[in-house]
């Protein structure tokens, strides 16, 4: 115990010593979750939405204020012309085209029906259904209105919400809407835990990849190895600090995520810190087992930058696990970031307990030993 | 023929030779970026399909039955439970198991018959917010679908809608993020080679020996450059024929300008590695400058994954330094929209300014070496 304690204190030391280390473990950190938590969001407002207006009435120009007023769209363009709409929308400085035809208002009056034409950019395929529920719910919100201002003995029964449909005549049904856990719709909630993930991943794997490459470059690994030091003892001793910073960079995260972001904090933290150590493991061995097999700290790093983007891309952070072609998915049971994003999520987002986080808690287990035992080996092959 | 021009095509034979030696680093470099593009094509998708839905009916008849019919008719709703509590709903939902729930009241089809509004709630988790409209606009649709359907009366005034989907009528996500996927690898794969190579010259110290010889600095680049833009090119075309038939990915645009942007992509990103290898002293800096320097920027501030428009200002701003930014926007215009040059003018002009700029800057600190 003692031996452990004076060489990951020797540790400790060096990464206190090493101004660049220290940085690198604490200040990036910091900076990238701020600065990658505004980057990685697909948040949709402001849509950038060209009007041809061929109508002209005050009723086509109500419409438009509608679209105006929403807040999620932004009138970028105003003409008469449609080809111009068109180049618009080739050039990719507008997203949506509302087309309002001739008669419009007319034909309301008279028909009580007029069409009018949405044409979406949809390049962004699932953005651009989110644009589309959006114009539609305005056009059935005002069309609920007109109902009433054109036709005042028609009695139409606004629905509970804003977002449901007009309910009408013969069946009634009512329709609610709640948007759990991120009743904002707030990007940021749901990416800061993420990142959060990534970046403890990032220094604990690639960190503790880099330190032993590098006592293997300058030799003092072979130093240790003739020392009365066991393997255990030495892995041990080596992780240690690692697994602490890794926490407190964990720690430090979850501080600015709830002061900077405001991200919610809803079920246990002790349970969040709980898997975290769990979960270190895994990712500290993959740092371990990345520096046995290779010879320099280069060659650590190249390799750690590349499982690190599989890991990360395929780890739900950035795309819905749920969209991925059903074998990803399959593949991705296997990467352990995935896992530990899905736990940050439940427990921060969601309020989950240890109930609803059983299962990916039991896999980050299982890697951890599995991980461990690999790396240890693999290390055994190398030192003997 | 000028003494100096046998000796640049000397240099390239010896670049050449160096690239066919180590057959395994060619059969990587130039077959990550077709693995990597199949990978993260399956991989990185938004599409919203199979949205899992929990049914809550505490008094199942008729009416609620043909709504859960409805639902469980469609491709994009699978059902996974049928609950009598809403109380049960909440651990499905927190471990994801369930992305959505349809909760009807107690006696829904009593209240319909007595002509009394009939609620229904839906819950969804809005974790993900994209997700979250998708999948509530998806089960409006099928509620207001069968509203209609059952005979209700047409509303007092209808303004209808007819949306037109441009570029992507099916909405796929492969469409938006295969042709983003190109400038990505096409990024790593190059930053990767030149890093390869100077540091391998830098290792061995040839590098001096190539400094010192009567080469002109930019000799060394154009050596170290076109070698490894002719492995990139087959790696463009290789990704393209992919594209079309892996991901069937439209190429409504020519094809002969998508080639010739992409070797004017690869050629900027070959220059901002060699350029990084060249500033840099040690290795370790070096590999980290490229990796970092490259590979974190092209992933969050080209658009390839999150829309550019999205971004605070300063990320846009910082975004316009970013070359992939100009080649994602290029790639998805010839390929989705089939525009021409007449339309791209502006970001091919300012690939070309970036590629002059970082080979003039190259040679600029080779010869700062030889000082």
């Amino acid at each position: 115990m003692r031996r452990i304690r004076f060489l990951a204190w020797a540790e400790v030391l060096h990464v206190v010593r090493d101004r660049a280390t220290l940085a690198q473990v604490l200040i990036v950190p910091v900076a990238q979750l701020l600065i990658l938590s505004n980057a990685a969001t697909f948040a949709i407002r402001d849509i950038p939405t060209y009007v041809v207006d061929a109508d002209h009435s005050p009723t086509s120009r109500a419409l438009i204020d509608r679209f105006g007023a929403s807040g999620n769209f932004q009138i970028a363009g105003y003409s008469a012309s449609l080809d111009r709409a068109n180049d618009a929308l080739l050039r990719g400085s507008i997203t949506m085209v509302l087309a309002i035809p001739h008669d419009f208002e007319r034909a309301l009056v008279r028909d009580h029906t007029a069409p009018v034409q949405l044409s979406v950019n949809a390049e962004k395929g699932s953005a651009a259904g989110v644009v589309q529920s959006y114009a539609v719910q305005i056009l059935q919100a005002y069309s609920v209105e007109l109902g009433t201002t054109l036709r005042p003995t028609v009695t139409n029964v606004r629905s509970a919400s804003a977002e449901a449909p007009p309910a009408h005549g013969g069946s009634r049904i009512e329709v609610a809407v709640r948007s759990r856990y991120n009743d904002t719709l707030n990007y940021k909630h749901y990416m800061v835990p993420g990142i959060l993930v990534a970046l403890v991943t990032l220094i604990a794997t690639l960190v503790s990849a880099q330190n032993i490459a590098r006592e293997k470059e300058l030799g003092t690994l072979e130093q240790l190895n003739v020392t009365p030091l066991t393997r255990g003892q030495f892995i041990a001793a080596k992780l240690l600090p690692f697994w602490v910073l890794g926490m407190v960079d964990l720690g430090i995260g979850l501080l600015v995520g709830r002061f900077v972001f405001g991200v919610p904090a809803r079920g246990s933290l002790m349970l969040l810190f709980g898997s975290a150590s769990i979960y270190l493991v895994v990712a500290l061995a993959i740092g371990l087992w990345i520096s046995a097999m290779v010879e320099t700290q280069q060659q650590a790093m190249f390799v750690t930058f590349f499982i690190m983007i599989i890991y990360l891309l395929m780890s739900g952070l950035f795309t819905p696990i749920d969209s991925m072609a059903p074998w990803v998915q399959s593949v991705s049971q296997l990467n352990p970031v995935r896992h530990f994003v899905t736990i940050a999520r439940a427990l921060l987002i969601k309020g989950a307990g240890l109930a609803e986080i059983v299962q990916p808690l039991g896999m980050l287990a299982g890697f951890a030993v599995v991980t461990l035992a690999l790396a240890i080996r693999q290390y055994s092959k190398r030192a003997t | 023929m000028p003494r100096r021009i046998i000796a640049l095509i000397g240099l390239l034979r010896k670049e050449t030779y160096h690239i066919l030696r180590d057959r395994r680093t060619l059969a990587v470099i130039t077959l990550m970026p077709v693995v990597q593009v199949i990978i993260f094509g399956y991989a990185i998708r938004t599409d919203v399909e199979h949205v899992r839905i929990a049914i809550v009916d505490p008094t199942p008849d008729p009416s609620t039955m043909a709504l859960r019919g409805r639902f469980a008719a469609t491709d994009t709703f699978h059902i996974v439970a049928v609950l009598r509590r809403a109380e049960d709903v909440e651990p499905l939902l927190q471990r994801g198991d369930a992305q959505e729930a349809l909760v009807f009241e107690r006696d829904f089809a009593t209240r319909l018959g007595r002509g009394l509004p009939a609620r229904v709630q839906i819950v969804v988790d809005a974790t993900e917010p994209n997700t979250g409209s998708a999948i509530q606009a998806y089960a409006l649709q099928v509620i207001q679908q069968y509203e209609r359907e059952a005979g209700a009366a047409r509303p007092a005034v209808q303004i209808v809608p007819q949306v037109r989907m441009r570029f992507n009528p099916t909405r796929e996500s492969s469409n938006l993020f295969v042709p983003g996927l190109m400038a990505f690898v096409l990024t790593i794969i190059s930053s990767l080679m030149t890093a390869i190579t100077l540091t391998r010259e830098k290792e061995t110290g040839t590098l001096e020996t190539l400094l010192v010889s009567p080469l002109r600095p930019w000799h060394i680049v154009v050596g170290k450059v076109a070698p490894y833009l002719l492995i990139g090119f087959v790696s463009v075309i290789g990704v393209i024929i992919e594209a079309r038939l892996v991901f069937s990915v439209p190429l409504r645009g020519s094809l002969l300008l998508l080639l010739a942007e992409g070797l004017l992509f690869i050629l900027v990103s070959l220059s901002l590695g060699i350029l990084i290898s060249a500033r840099t002293s040690s290795q370790r800096v070096a590999m980290f400058g490229a990796l970092v320097g490259t590979m974190l920027p092209t992933m969050l501030l080209s658009g390839f994954i999150f829309p550019l428009e999205s971004l605070p200002w300063p990320l846009q701003a910082a975004s316009l330094i970013v070359p992939a930014r100009w080649f994602v926007s290029v790639a998805r215009s010839i390929m989705l929209k089939g525009i021409g040059i007449t339309y791209l003018w502006r970001e091919t002009l300012v690939l070309m300014m970036m590629a002059i700029a970082l080979l003039g800057l190259s040679t600029a600190s080779f010869k700062a070496r030889l000082d």
